[in-house]
């Protein structure tokens, strides 16, 4: 693939820009296919944005019993077809990022398919166009590495599953692997709080009420 | 007169309702007949935006790549900015108000009817009984016509707009300091400088896409010094916080500068060469040990020591502000004592060396140059200096004689309502009873009026007082030009037609001035012709336009003031040279440290200090109207520190009471550690009960008559246990609050039709 999405956490503002503007494609009007996440109101404002990574192998391609889920020549893992879907929901289930999405009006899975009307047009996606700070940039890995100070990777450890992706975090340039245990707890440092009542703070909540669901 | 007789059914009519698709649903392979380049209706980043056209409706965006400050890049606020447009709630008729509710009415009508009770009231009680409030996110023709029209139509001296509660602080410093009020850089210096200091701005959410030149910045390995009670992200994203108490910039700032003479870091030369009264603010600043500026604004002594180190020993550095450091009844002692330390170390004009005050209102900078300011007139000329006067007047066509003199603060002006001696209001532009301090005592002045007529293009929670709403027309159904945050002159361009029956402002305001006889001063057929007046009219002044032209607007992707001839570029980055006072030098001013106006006691313990999110914009009258933005969020909620929650016994999600000596409102807790313990924040985008501006303190500046919006005294309470925490999404609907009514037209985020 010659030109990806390189998400980097740490220039996220939170402003949801790329939420906003992803419904303005024109393959799925009206709908978004990236999320925000606040990472823990009540310590910090920290935010981070979600889109499809684009696995080199997908797991949701993988499970999906009626080969509904196609790759590109470019590596981009596109909607279902809407023909094949069978409403089965694996790919929403399986996806390891949590990204595929069930459209219950349309009986049809939904994802990023990283604007593919734009970029075969030369265009960037919609989401990578509008983010002020370029929590989400589009371009090659050539391009950006000389531009940042953090390191583009792309493999991932689910427990025991191992992921490649096409689309890179923007990490640390001593990070190699983002490793995800068993019990999808991030490992790094998570601060324990002896004031912290264990209740997640109502603005993640708000905010997590329309990632968190699998459904449109 | 004015009263709201039937507010619920006011709103049911008018909104805000949440609408969140285009005019015809959400619909794929459009056939666009037109694309439409032009700009952002929100912040004074001004961000370059292409309207999609279908059929003569406004149907999506496209990003604007080729515009160098946002190359694309948008805010939410940006990219759903069309949807206003088309909204239901749009007003498309006249609307005169009987028996407390307002009934449709023909243009004829309601514009005699205005007519008639302006004529009725001045012949009554003079010229001056009539005021004119007026905003700044009309296009700079219509600020020009505004400040026409009241002098020249109405003739009245009481005229201000609604940049008074924003910069105007910065404005007065600006002038004081420099001898001109505009930022001195353009923002493309911002990715050269070492190190910004950025004071009381939270660019993250109040100008995200400005990010874009920080985030340059860190790439080249600059480092970011962030001044702010909150970490916000911002804050967060910085490498030094320096999280004082609210209302204590001049304390820090003096400690900052004392420690840049104590290490050696100021500039000598540069201090004799091009500035004035440096032993003022030495001698000032050397009363400042870190330790005393520690023990007044509760930063550690060491981090103030570190932020003069790290400012002091970079080569080249920035120093930007906004709203946190201005909205102070201190706001323009607070800019000098920045402007101080960027004297101090010469860190101002050259690439990567600069200042500028971050203006927050779309045309912010273009709407206070050209005449709607209580005091100046067109080209930031004074209407108190005789030459000045005698100028614009021979433009206008009057005589020197007839010109009006200074008039008032919008503060003050509503003061002279309630006092009775402003009896009608013609306002445009601004939402007075969510955005003004202390709205209880705004609304008695709205009640008390004999005459209140509004133009807006949506029910604002102020236009529900008037007499007569006039319906205008949104950004993208007129043209003209703004002044962008940094300087820069840009156009807006018409891309679809008003709906219904409305007009655009400037027809309005001329209709109204032909209906009273003074139509020969107000024949202009369309903004360029505004535009070619106000050209001449700020000639010479230090907001020269002169030589700027629509066209050289589109050719140069806008134009920098001063613009002198036809032939010059304009002016990217001031001061290379010479500041703009007489003797070309900059001056220092020797500042003590004053409280704020209120300080926390026993009664009201905490500082409550509000400001913006970056899902609304400024009175929230266009974006609480847009459903994404209101999902996102949908009222305003009180920041508690988790200690402080723990001392009340207030948990995460539970609505408590805040109390000032001049109001109180409920409002959800937000408990989080990036406030300090000593102080509350709530955003202020809502009007009626969901209104921080009913706690505020109506304090002024005494040069800049900002309200202290950003630091007032303040309690919580709990509220009864039958009021019991309804946590996550459910709490959003607060009983009475717009979000309860019906017809809201509601739909989730990301739901198509």
């Amino acid at each position: 693939m010659k030109e990806t999405m390189f998400i980097d956490p740490q220039r996220c503002i939170g402003c949801r820009s790329c939420v906003a503007a992803c419904r303005e494609c024109s393959t799925h009007k009206g709908y978004s296919m990236i999320f925000v996440d606040n990472i823990d109101r009540r310590e910090s404002t920290a935010t981070m944005p979600t889109v499809c990574m684009h696995c080199v192998e997908p797991t949701c391609a993988l499970v999906c019993p009626a080969d509904a889920i196609k790759v590109s020549e470019d590596g981009v893992v596109m909607s279902a077809l809407k023909p094949r879907c069978l409403d089965c929901r694996n790919c929403v289930n399986a996806c390891p990022f949590g990204v595929p999405k069930y459209n219950t009006e349309m009986h049809l899975q939904m994802k990023c398919d990283m604007c593919f009307d734009r970029t075969s047009e030369g265009l960037k996606p919609m989401c990578a166009s509008v983010c002020p700070t370029g929590a989400i940039s589009f371009g090659s890995y050539e391009q950006i590495v000389p531009l940042r100070r953090t390191k583009p990777v792309n493999a991932h450890t689910f427990g025991e599953q191992s992921v490649e992706t096409n689309v890179y975090l923007m990490l640390p340039t001593d990070a190699e692997n983002v490793e995800v245990d068993g019990c999808g707890v991030f490992e790094g440092r998570i601060a324990v709080d002896e004031e912290s009542d264990g209740q997640e703070s109502w603005m993640d909540e708000l905010a997590g009420e329309t990632n968190k669901s699998n459904e449109f | 007169m004015s009263k709201v007789e039937n507010l619920e059914k006011i709103i049911e009519k008018f909104g805000p309702h949440p609408h969140d698709e285009p005019i015809d649903g959400w619909q794929a392979d459009r056939n666009i007949d037109k694309v439409v380049p032009t700009h952002c209706p929100y912040c004074a980043v001004q961000c370059g935006m292409n309207l999609l056209v279908e059929k003569g409706n406004l149907v999506g965006f496209e990003p604007r790549y080729d515009f160098p400050v946002n190359e694309g890049r948008l805010c939410p606020k940006g990219v759903t900015a069309y949807l206003q447009t088309h909204h239901p709630d749009r007003l498309l008729h006249p609307l005169i108000k009987r028996n407390g509710y307002f009934e449709r009415a023909s243009w004829d009508e309601a514009l005699d009817l205005v007519v008639s009770n302006i004529e009725r009231i001045q012949e009554k009680h003079g010229k001056d009984s009539l005021g004119v409030y007026s905003g700044s996110s009309l296009t700079t023709e219509k600020t020009y016509l505004m400040g026409k029209f009241a002098r020249v139509g109405l003739q009245t001296k009481y005229l201000d707009y609604n940049g008074r509660l924003c910069m105007v602080s910065a404005a007065a410093g600006n002038k004081k300091a420099f001898g001109i009020d505009r930022a001195a850089n353009p923002w493309s210096d911002i990715p050269d400088a070492e190190v910004l200091m950025i004071a009381g701005a939270n660019c993250a959410e109040t100008f995200p896409v400005l990010n874009k030149f920080l985030w340059q910045q860190r790439d080249r390995g600059g480092k970011w010094i962030i001044i702010d009670p909150r970490e916000t992200t911002t804050a967060r994203q910085g490498d030094l916080h320096l999280q004082l108490k609210p209302g204590t910039d001049v304390a820090l700032a003096n400690g900052i500068l004392n420690v840049l003479i104590n290490e050696g870091f100021t500039n000598e030369e540069f201090i004799k060469a091009r500035t004035n009264d440096w032993e003022l603010a030495k001698q000032t600043a050397l009363k400042y040990s870190p330790q005393t500026a520690s023990e007044i604004t509760g930063v550690p002594a060491e981090k103030i020591v570190l932020a003069a180190q790290m400012y002091g020993r970079a080569k080249t550095g920035m120093l930007l502000h906004a709203r946190g450091v201005e909205h102070h009844s201190n706001g323009v002692n607070n800019v000098l004592s920045y402007i101080n330390i960027v004297l101090a170390t010469g860190k101002i004009g050259a690439r990567g060396n600069g200042y500028g005050t971050i203006t927050g209102q779309g045309n912010g900078q273009g709407g206070r140059e050209h005449g709607q300011k209580c005091d100046q007139l067109p080209g930031a000329r004074m209407i108190d200096n005789p030459e000045d006067r005698k100028y614009v007047s021979d433009v206008w066509g009057i005589d020197e004689s007839e010109m009006p003199g200074a008039g008032v603060s919008a503060v003050e002006m509503f003061q002279k309502m309630r006092e009775g001696e402003i009896k009608g209001l013609l306002s445009v532009c601004n939402n007075v009873m969510v955005s003004l301090p202390d709205i209880n005592k705004v609304r008695q002045a709205l009640e008390g009026l004999e005459f209140y007529v509004c133009i807006d293009f949506f029910m604002s929670e102020g236009a529900r007082y008037a007499d007569v709403v006039l319906p205008s027309t949104t950004w993208s159904e007129d043209e003209g030009v703004t002044g962008t945050g940094e300087g820069r002159v840009v156009k807006i361009n018409r891309a679809s037609d008003p709906p219904g029956e409305a007009k655009t402002d400037w027809w309005i305001i001329q209709e109204i001035a032909r209906r009273m006889g003074r139509g020969k001063f107000f024949a202009f057929n369309n903004p360029r012709e505004i535009f070619d007046e106000l050209r001449v009219a700020s000639k010479g002044g230090k907001a020269d336009y002169f030589g700027i032209s629509y066209e050289k607007i589109e050719k140069q992707d806008g134009v920098f003031w001063p613009c002198p001839t036809e032939d010059h570029p304009g002016t990217p980055r001031l001061f290379e040279e010479e500041f703009y006072h007489e003797d070309g030098k900059a001056k220092f001013h020797g500042i003590e440290f004053n409280s704020p106006d209120e300080t926390p006691d026993e009664e009201y313990p905490l500082i409550l200090t509000s400001g913006r999110v970056v899902y609304q914009y400024l009175s929230g009258n266009q974006t609480r109207r847009i459903g994404f933005l209101v999902d996102q969020c949908p009222e305003p909620y009180v920041e508690i520190h988790p200690k402080t929650a723990m001392k009340l016994k207030i948990i995460d999600g539970e609505r408590v009471k805040v109390i000032s000596r001049r109001g109180e409102g409920v409002f959800p807790a937000l408990v989080v550690k990036t406030i300090r313990p000593d102080t509350l924040f709530i955003p202020y985008h809502w009007g009626e009960e969901m209104a921080v501006n009913q706690l505020t303190n109506p304090k002024l500046d005494p040069v800049s008559k900002i309200p202290e919006y950003k630091a007032c005294s303040a309690r919580v309470e709990k509220l009864p246990t039958r009021n019991l925490p309804v946590l996550g999404q459910k709490q959003k609907y607060v009983k009475g609050s717009e979000l309860e009514k019906p017809n809201g037209n509601r739909k989730r985020q990301g739901k198509g039709k």
